[in-house]
């Protein structure tokens, strides 16, 4: 008996040393698990890329540039999601089936035969093709300015113009003007000497980052030219320091947006090239943005009735209408979130943390799918009550839009039946006519205008305040 | 000769290098971790792990810099409670960048704001400490903050 207890003394004993030995085994695995994560995320820090191709002006292909910069292009693939906001997101559904109130509104027009919402920037070459406004109707090379990486494309053609290769931005420039006069399916299937398509990519890196630095960039023509036209007007642009210290300098040079702005001003400028209002100039078709007075609702209608431009005549109105575009841009610029001197990309491309590496997420999309990372930074709100601000203003907007077209419409209905009308006084249909044109382009303004008044909620509310107004001067001038 | 023998094959000595290993990788990732340096003062540290590297720039160029460092502010002054709330931040914070689990944008707990309050207290106490006994807000730690929040990161954006 006590032999046995000594032996199960010792059994006890050798059990304890085991369990210990695999104690002291796994204590030590996990310090070295730990050591080596810690190692991993100094290694992050320290190191950010890894040059492993040569990227230059050549380099369009998004996956080359993915070899360098992982993050940013995984990111980048996943604007392919198809995601609903209360009031749009990234999924293409008909906007005119969705309110036919805009069948009437674009009567006459290729967008009263389709109108879908913009899907994610991974589609917008594919959508272009595919639109029935495109399809079904004539359009120019112009629209390729925005619904492609256009550069290599513009030189080749700037090239073949007579541009000399040492000048690679008098080359973008000649085949920016030869490329949007011609027809749509012509430019899109342009090839190099090799044959290879010229036109391949919807928007990749090259469009907003210089290949040897990564520094922002614009590339676009028509932002260059419609910034020089904009610096030189009286409009205040408080929330682009860059153009204040221009103007106030000797103006001896033109204000060059790559030189002069800063990296944030640049946050939002890249974005500028292409969200926002445009219109294709004369026969060349020339993408032009209308800010000869300015950025406001007002300044461009100014501009378009001063050189006499109309998108349309309306089918039963007969008004000279205009179509206003996505003036995210410019509706943005009016608000307080450029103001306070925030740009697209702090809330559309918010800062993402993997391990100790902080990028700008790539994945451009509606902040109202990130709250945490697109609104939290400043605001100190829980995520529900962020998203619930946004939707009030959100609401309040659509629920003054309807109005506003509810009136336009009613102001078409009431000019078509004065059109029929054998003893219709003719000044009274003038003067309505020109009304629609301003109630509708207002009208439009909000509504092309993809954020639903968020960007700058009391200037939207204005403008919409004005359509309603107008459209109901329109027929009051028809009764008399 | 006999006492190596026992020696080297007694489960102790075994035993003793593998507790041994385990206190050398121990220290030896406590000290790449720069362990030391948290049981210090100085801000930069709190910007190693890089989460707070924004809230530690805009400390640089905010108005409490001259002043006060990251735990002038953040940590209660006292021997034994200042280690105690180190000891809790820091396991905490160390196990949040481990695992990666944390919400983001980071944000104070109700209890380390509490200990903020605290120490506005401790220099402006004499200044705030009459309108603060009359607030209702000194539980939950917003007082002077909800107003003052740029003193110590400058402005949000």
């Amino acid at each position: 008996m006590l032999k046995s207890s000594e032996e199960r003394r010792t059994a006890v004993f050798s059990l304890s040393h085991v369990a210990l030995v695999l104690v002291a085994a796994v204590a030590t695995a996990g310090v070295m698990g730990l050591w080596r994560n810690i190692m991993e995320r100094k290694a992050e820090s320290r190191q950010r890329v890894f040059e492993v191709v040569q990227i230059d002006e050549q380099t369009v292909d998004p996956a080359e540039w993915g070899k360098n910069f992982p993050r940013q292009y995984d990111s980048y693939r996943r604007t392919v999601d198809t995601e609903r906001t209360r009031h749009g997101g990234s999924e293409a559904f008909q906007k005119l089936d969705d309110d036919p109130l805009w069948r009437v509104l674009f009567k006459g027009y290729a967008f009263g035969v389709d109108y879908r919402e913009e899907r994610g920037h991974a589609y917008m070459l594919q959508d272009q093709d595919e639109t029935l406004r495109v399809t079904q109707f004539k359009q120019p090379g112009a629209c390729l300015h925005c619904h492609a990486s256009v550069l290599p494309l513009y030189r080749h053609v700037g090239a073949l113009a007579g541009v000399d290769t040492g000048d690679a931005a008098g080359q973008v420039m000649k085949g920016f003007e030869v490329v949007c006069g011609m027809p749509y399916a012509e430019a899109r299937n342009l090839t190099d000497a090799k044959g290879t398509k010229l036109v391949q990519h919807p928007v990749t890196c090259l469009d907003c980052h210089e290949p040897k630095t990564m520094r922002l960039r614009v590339t676009r023509p028509a932002l260059l030219e419609g910034l020089d036209v904009l610096v030189r007007a009286d409009a205040p642009l408080p929330h682009l320091p860059s153009v204040a210290r221009w103007r106030q300098g000797s103006r001896a040079r033109a204000y060059d947006v790559n030189v002069e702005a800063s990296h944030q001003e640049m946050r939002a400028l890249v974005c500028a090239q292409c969200h926002v209002e445009y219109y294709f100039k004369g026969d060349g078709k020339r993408v032009t943005y209308p800010w000869h007075n300015g950025l406001k609702v007002e300044e461009a209608e100014a501009y378009y009735d001063a050189v006499g431009h109309a998108d349309w005549v309306h089918a039963d109105s007969g008004a000279d209408v205009l179509k206003a575009q996505h003036p995210e841009f410019e509706l943005w610029s009016q608000g307080i979130h450029a103001r306070s001197g925030v740009s697209c990309a702090d809330c559309h491309m918010p800062y993402v943390r993997e391990g100790a590496v902080k990028v700008s997420s790539h994945h451009v999309r509606s902040p109202l799918l990130d709250p945490a990372r697109s609104c939290q930074t400043c605001h100190r709100l829980p995520e529900k009550e962020l998203v619930a601000r946004v939707e009030a203003i959100q609401d309040r907007t659509r629920a003054l839009m309807l109005r506003a077209e509810e009136a336009t419409v009613g102001l078409i209905a009431a000019l078509a039946e004065a059109g029929k009308r054998a003893d219709a006084p003719q000044e009274a249909i003038t003067r309505a006519r020109a009304l629609h044109r301003q109630a509708q382009w207002r009208l439009d303004f909000v509504a092309a205008e993809n954020s639903m008044g968020f960007h700058a909620p009391q200037e939207s509310a204005r403008i919409l305040g004005e359509a309603i107004d107008l459209a109901h001067r329109g027929r009051i001038a028809l009764m008399k | 000769m006999k006492f190596v023998t026992t020696f080297f094959s007694s489960p102790a000595t075994a035993l003793s290098c593998l507790l041994g290993a385990l206190l050398g990788a121990g220290v030896f990732t406590f000290s790449e971790a720069e362990g030391l340096s948290y049981l210090g003062n100085a801000s930069e540290t709190c910007a190693n792990c890089h989460i707070m590297r924004e809230h530690y720039d805009g400390w640089q160029k905010a108005s409490h810099h001259a002043v006060a460092t990251c735990n002038d502010c953040h940590v209660p002054h006292a021997f034994i409670p200042k280690y105690l709330v180190k000891g809790e931040n820091g396991f905490s914070h160390s196990k949040a960048f481990t695992l990666q689990n944390f919400h983001e944008p980071i944000r104070i707990r109700p209890k380390s704001r509490r200990i903020v309050l605290r120490n506005c207290l401790r220099c402006h106490g004499e200044v705030a400490g009459e309108m603060l006994e009359r607030s209702r807000q000194v539980s939950d730690g917003e007082a002077c903050i909800r107003c003052h929040g740029h003193v110590g990161h400058g402005a949000a954006r």
